[in-house]
């Protein structure tokens, strides 16, 4: 990058500097070619391994690529609309499979995100006035969102086995509460084993947005509150909460998008195959297209799952900021 | 104001569940990288029969983790110094300039960010393989390749964070500098960037752990001699035998790092949240 910036500076100045011999020219037209050149390496970065490959893989989600294809993809055969038709042949397996898939991530995702925002939102709110041990909780809440995904996940992936895990041991051997051991990461079991480690991991990340939140707001409301007479737990519904608002219309988007995405998480809990009732979409579309070899039907998926993502963005932008222009009258 | 006596025991309740809940992990990750490996596939105890450092010591043989570690440093390290020199460019062009372009370059580096990474695999994939066919740049397999991917996994939210924290810097600042006779990058590097560096500090660390972290690309873009932590700590699972105890003890090894580096600049973080994604 820092090779080719100065090189294009060059390229840029020259003619127009030969064409107009003007003293105040060149400086001119440097400053109009400077925002351009400062987005440059972004833009450069951003072209090679987001948009150019996202046009690719629209373009493959028409063509058969099966694996006899994939050392030349460009000369798979055009297939028209059918790896769409088989995703949304939801009497079919394979689009079954996706739709049941969808369905599981979407019940998953609202869950998630709802939690870790109810739990980081009440840590925030509850740490918000100094006392003692603030700084250490502090501290300690950030952990889960400090720790490298997979040293976390694979920690859970221990507490959760059947003979061995803390968690069975903990229900059944010491609190009784179940007549035998449960298989926590196969079988139905696995999408609370799921969630509970994306609450675990995902929460404090709403817990610092939050907590940056309430810096913002202005100490005066309070103690006009105050004066007022409102409680403290008045104060937290009728001042905090809604002050929060734009806010959290950033932070749940964005949890949102992140949960729904998720990779990482059911990756390193069920491998390369989840278990049914834990099969997140990502994992899903990896296993469609890198486990039984069919890239032509995995990316059609993917742009199924990009135009959901899409709609659903640009419906609640909509829906958040319309909310917020009576608010700023 | 005196909070009522129901705010300070919902408090203590609710502060002490979470407590407990955040830090199992941890608890079962330091004492059972302490035991031995019949405590480890024997029954769940709480604690060890008897404390042992020795899967501190074999995790270094059992895989070749230092090589893994270094790999990831050099991965994550490489893609964090890129991506905060980029993205501080861009935010500061969007931030101090008007241009044509402006509002769809803003736009089309956010909505990347939803994009779900499994659209990207593969099409990087190839793109990888033919560069590397046509020009001999080994980009598949390398740490180049993965360099490349991960520093725009976090330029977007970088750009979109500094973009807001540049806007809180007053305009006057930089101006004077340019009437004093700096060049637009002088101003940018003597005022804007040191008036910023809470912002840049908490990108840097976003970078840093979101590169770190990543397994999906880590899985498949890399050989056995590039292959980061990410993949790596999978080694530990053989036929036979899985080292729960030497699993426990490299998490903990390559995650203290990160949560030290992060615990330390956390401050930073919060200061640049609020600054520049918070608004």
């Amino acid at each position: 990058m820092t090779t080719t910036a100065p090189a294009e500076a060059a390229v840029g100045e020259t003619p127009s500097g030969a064409a107009h011999p003007h003293p105040r020219r060149p400086g001119r037209i440097r400053r109009i070619g400077l925002p351009y050149l400062l987005l440059l390496p972004a833009l450069l970065l951003e072209l090679l391994v987001h948009l150019v490959p996202m046009v690719i893989g629209i373009v493959m989600s028409f063509k058969e690529l099966t694996q006899f294809y994939i050392r030349d993809w460009g000369t798979a055969p055009w297939s028209g609309l059918d790896n769409y038709k088989v995703s949304v042949d939801f009497d079919a397996p394979v689009g079954e499979a996706l739709l049941h898939s969808f369905l599981v991530t979407v019940a998953f995702t609202l869950l998630s995100v709802g939690l870790c925002w109810l739990i980081g939102t009440a840590a925030a709110v509850y740490l918000q006035d100094t006392f003692r041990g603030r700084g250490l909780l502090r501290a300690l809440f950030l952990i889960p969102y400090a720790l490298p995904v997979y040293a976390a996940v694979i920690t859970w992936v221990f507490m959760f086995q059947h003979d061995n895990g803390l968690v069975n041991h903990v229900l059944h051997d010491q609190l009784h509460l179940t007549d035998k051991p449960s298989f926590w990461l196969i079988g139905d079991n696995s999408f609370y084993a799921l969630l509970t480690v994306s609450v675990w991991k995902g929460w404090p990340f709403a817990f610092l947005i939050v907590m940056a939140g309430l810096q913002n707001i202005p100490g005066e409301l309070y103690e006009a509150a105050a004066l007022d007479g409102a409680g403290m737990w008045q104060q937290i519904r009728r001042i905090t909460l809604p002050s929060l608002r734009p806010v959290n219309q950033v932070l749940l988007l964005v949890l949102f998008l992140w949960t729904f995405n998720d990779f990482n998480t059911p990756f390193v809990l069920f491998g390369r195959s989840a278990p049914e009732a834990a099969d997140l979409i990502s994992v899903h579309i990896y296993q469609a297209s890198f486990v039984t070899w069919n890239f032509g039907t995995g990316s059609a998926m993917s742009v199924l799952l990009l135009l959901f993502l899409l709609v659903v963005t640009g419906v609640y932008l909509l829906l958040t900021s319309r909310g917020r222009k009576p608010a700023h009258g | 104001m005196a909070p009522p006596r129901s705010f300070f025991w919902s408090r203590r309740i609710f502060l002490t569940l979470l407590t407990g809940f955040v830090l199992l992990p941890v608890y079962v990750m330091v004492s059972s990288s302490l035991k031995p490996l019949a405590d480890v596939t024997g029954e769940f105890h709480w604690l060890p029969s008897e404390v042992t450092v020795r899967p501190y010591i074999d995790i270094w043989s059992t895989i070749p983790l230092a090589r893994y570690f270094v790999n990831s440093l050099i991965v994550a390290g490489a893609a964090t110094v890129c991506s905060v020199v980029i993205a501080v460019f861009a935010a500061y062009a969007v931030s101090r300039y008007e241009f044509r372009g402006k509002r769809v370059f803003t736009v089309t580096v956010l909505s990347t960010q939803m994009f779900p990474g499994i659209l990207f695999l593969l099409p990087l994939f190839l793109i990888y393989v033919n560069i590397g066919n046509a020009t001999g740049i080994a980009l598949f397999g390398s740490r180049g390749g993965l360099i490349l991917t991960y520093l725009t996994f976090s330029l977007p939210f970088s750009i979109w964070m500094l973009i807001g924290y540049f806007d809180s810097v007053p305009r006057d600042l930089d101006e004077a500098a340019l009437v004093d006779g700096c060049g637009p990058l002088g101003a940018l590097f003597r005022v804007v960037v040191p008036a910023a560096i809470p912002g840049i500090v908490a990108v840097a660390v976003y970078a840093f752990m979101t590169a770190w972290g990543e397994v999906l690309f880590a899985s498949v873009m890399t050989n056995d001699s590039t292959r980061t932590l990410a993949v790596g700590l999978q080694g530990y699972s053989t036929l036979n035998n899985v080292y729960w105890n030497q699993i426990m003890a490299a998490s903990l090894v390559v995650s203290v790092p990160v949560v030290a580096g992060f615990l330390l600049l956390q401050r930073y973080l919060v200061a640049g949240l609020t600054a520049g994604a918070v608004k």
